[in-house]
């Protein structure tokens, strides 16, 4: 056994390791045992190896790949030990045993495959939204289930009980551990970018609950997205990192001291983050250079155009109108038209935009989205016409759930009673 | 004439009932298959793993969407039915999305229950 000042610097080793590698390594046993519920058992196993052994006999060559050996095989010897009870196991053990033979300990050569691989199964259609995102941050980022909790507003238990009906459903109806083929990349990308933009919109918007933003969902939903395009660059994944990266350069402006929200136009900023301005335009014009234009790069491009005004006054809205044209051929939502009609209304007036919202509503979409009547509102304000402004503030009041949101709304329906 | 007989149940009964009351409720199962294959009327049949397990497949504009869950509309009714082999639920998806009423009305996947023995 080393002395104590033998073990320390080990220990911190083997802490390194679980902050950097865990992940793939659970990725890979993922793949090699088949189940969730066994890779992470033989994951902990592994790492409590290391803590046992790693002292005594120094830290391995390769840390993660003694890990997946380690684990790999402690799950085949449990299960072995567990087959004398239960005769179906002896096979499984049998199986897992040949196949560990066969790899002779090229275990490793996959990793970022193995990576791909969990994201997209986390990320099935066939799963639930809500399993998807839970399910995410728990087998890709590490999060706990007490973290994925607090950051969603709901119990442990709650989110325990949708990563188990998750891991339930990929076992039972036979969702493979693989990242989809060629024909199916698409839409199967469509659905992890959608749970990376879910979760960095609920940590950027926070849908309910005391405070605006949670800032560590919005970053985790970053870091994914960083992982997602160093795995596999395709252009829309780079549209979205690009997109969040924008959003995130203008947090510490987004809200005063005392935790209300400031619009764009009335932000200070110098408070933007100019690091990840310039990441995100980066990323805006690599994603543009692909030539295959979707929703999330045509959004960050617009998110680029705001950022590179010196001035809210400044502001290019043309290009940004233009810019809305094309996004709303590409994703025909009526939000999109929304925010279309907005910039329509800086660059033309807001009577014009108001033509459009007006029609965007008799179409009867988006009665009950908050932001429809806040931007009807205000361009009702900007018009003078104070009294269907008063009522469309009043309609928006009644459908927020945030507390900041509700005060700046309170504020400008007392701004215009004292006109 | 051949017919396509659907079985509904409520999988919150089944999965309360004891060992006991189970093991009955299968057993007149087994027999009441064992009377249709002897009377000659059976031509296949197979329990179905629970509700959770399905997905959904539409295609519109020739875009396909895959969902979680059985969600037909209210006014869709249960036209017909394949049986495949497939090796995971990718492959029955590309399968099922080839089924032409996938553009007018959706596919339900559901994989078939297999018991060990």
């Amino acid at each position: 056994m080393g002395s104590e000042d033998a073990v320390e610097p080990v220990r911190a080793a083997v802490d390194a390791v679980y902050r950097t590698d865990s992940r793939r390594v659970l990725a890979t046993l993922i793949r090699l045992l088949g189940d969730f519920d066994l890779a992470e058992e033989a994951m902990h196993d592994a790492f409590t190896a290391a803590v046992e052994q790693w002292p005594r006999d120094g830290v391995p060559a390769n840390p993660r790949a003694w890990l997946v050996s380690t684990g790999r095989f402690k799950s085949i010897s449990a299960m072995r030990k567990r087959a004398r009870f239960d005769a179906s196991l002896s096979e499984i053990a049998e199986r897992l045993e040949a196949a560990a033979r066969e790899s002779g300990g090229h275990d490793e050569e996959s990793v970022d495959d193995d990576r791909l691989r969990l994201i997209f199964t986390c990320c099935h259609p066939a799963l639930t939204p809500d399993a998807q995102i839970a399910l995410t941050l728990r087998e890709v980022c590490g999060l706990t289930t007490e973290e994925i909790a607090h950051a969603f507003f709901t119990s442990p238990s709650t989110v325990a009980q949708r990563i188990v009906r998750a891991k339930a459903k990929i076992r039972d109806a036979g969702i493979p551990y693989q990242v989809p083929a060629l024909g199916e990349l698409a839409e199967r990308l469509d659905s992890v970018l959608h749970v990376v933009y879910l979760v960095f919109n609920e940590g950027y918007f926070a849908s309910s609950g005391e405070s605006l933003t949670r800032h560590d969902l919005s970053a985790e939903a970053i870091r994914l997205g960083r992982l997602l395009i160093e795995l596999l660059p395709e252009p829309e994944g780079v549209g979205l990192l690009a997109l969040m990266l924008l959003h995130e350069s203008r947090r510490a402006a987004r809200t005063s001291p005392t935790g209300e929200l400031i619009l764009l136009a009335d932000q200070d900023r110098s408070l933007w983050s100019r690091d990840q301005i310039a990441e995100g335009s980066m990323l805006v014009e690599r994603a543009l250079a692909m030539r295959r234009l979707g929703p999330y790069t045509l959004q960050a491009a617009i998110a680029a155009v705001h950022a590179e005004a010196p001035a809210a006054a400044a502001t290019d809205w043309a290009q940004i109108v233009a810019l809305y044209d094309i996004l709303v051929r590409a994703d025909p939502a009526p939000v999109v038209e929304l925010n279309r009609a907005a910039a329509v209304a800086m660059r033309d007036g807001p009577l014009a935009g108001l033509t459009i919202i007006d029609a965007i509503l008799a179409r009867g979409v988006l009665a009950d989205y908050l932001h429809a009547h806040s931007a009807r509102a205000d361009l009702c304000r900007r018009l003078g016409r104070l009294d269907e402004a008063r009522a469309s503030y009043t309609r928006a009041l009644g459908l927020t759930r945030q507390e900041p949101e509700r005060r700046f709304l309170e504020r400008r329906l007392r701004e215009i009673d004292q006109k | 004439m051949k017919y396509l007989c659907l079985i509904y149940d409520e999988e919150k009964k089944l999965a309360g009932m004891s060992k006991s009351e189970g093991d009955a409720f299968m057993g007149e199962y087994g027999a009441y298959t064992e009377s249709v294959k002897a009377s000659g009327h059976y031509l296949g049949g197979n329990p179905l793993q629970p509700v959770h397990t399905a997905t959904t497949i539409r295609s519109r504009n020739g875009k396909v969407s895959t969902t979680d869950g059985p969600f037909a509309e209210t006014k869709e009714q249960l036209g017909g039915y394949y049986l495949i082999e497939a090796k995971d639920l990718n492959e029955a998806i590309q399968v099922a999305s080839r089924i032409p009423s996938v553009k007018t009305g959706s596919i339900e996947v559901r994989p078939i229950m297999v018991f060990n023995q």
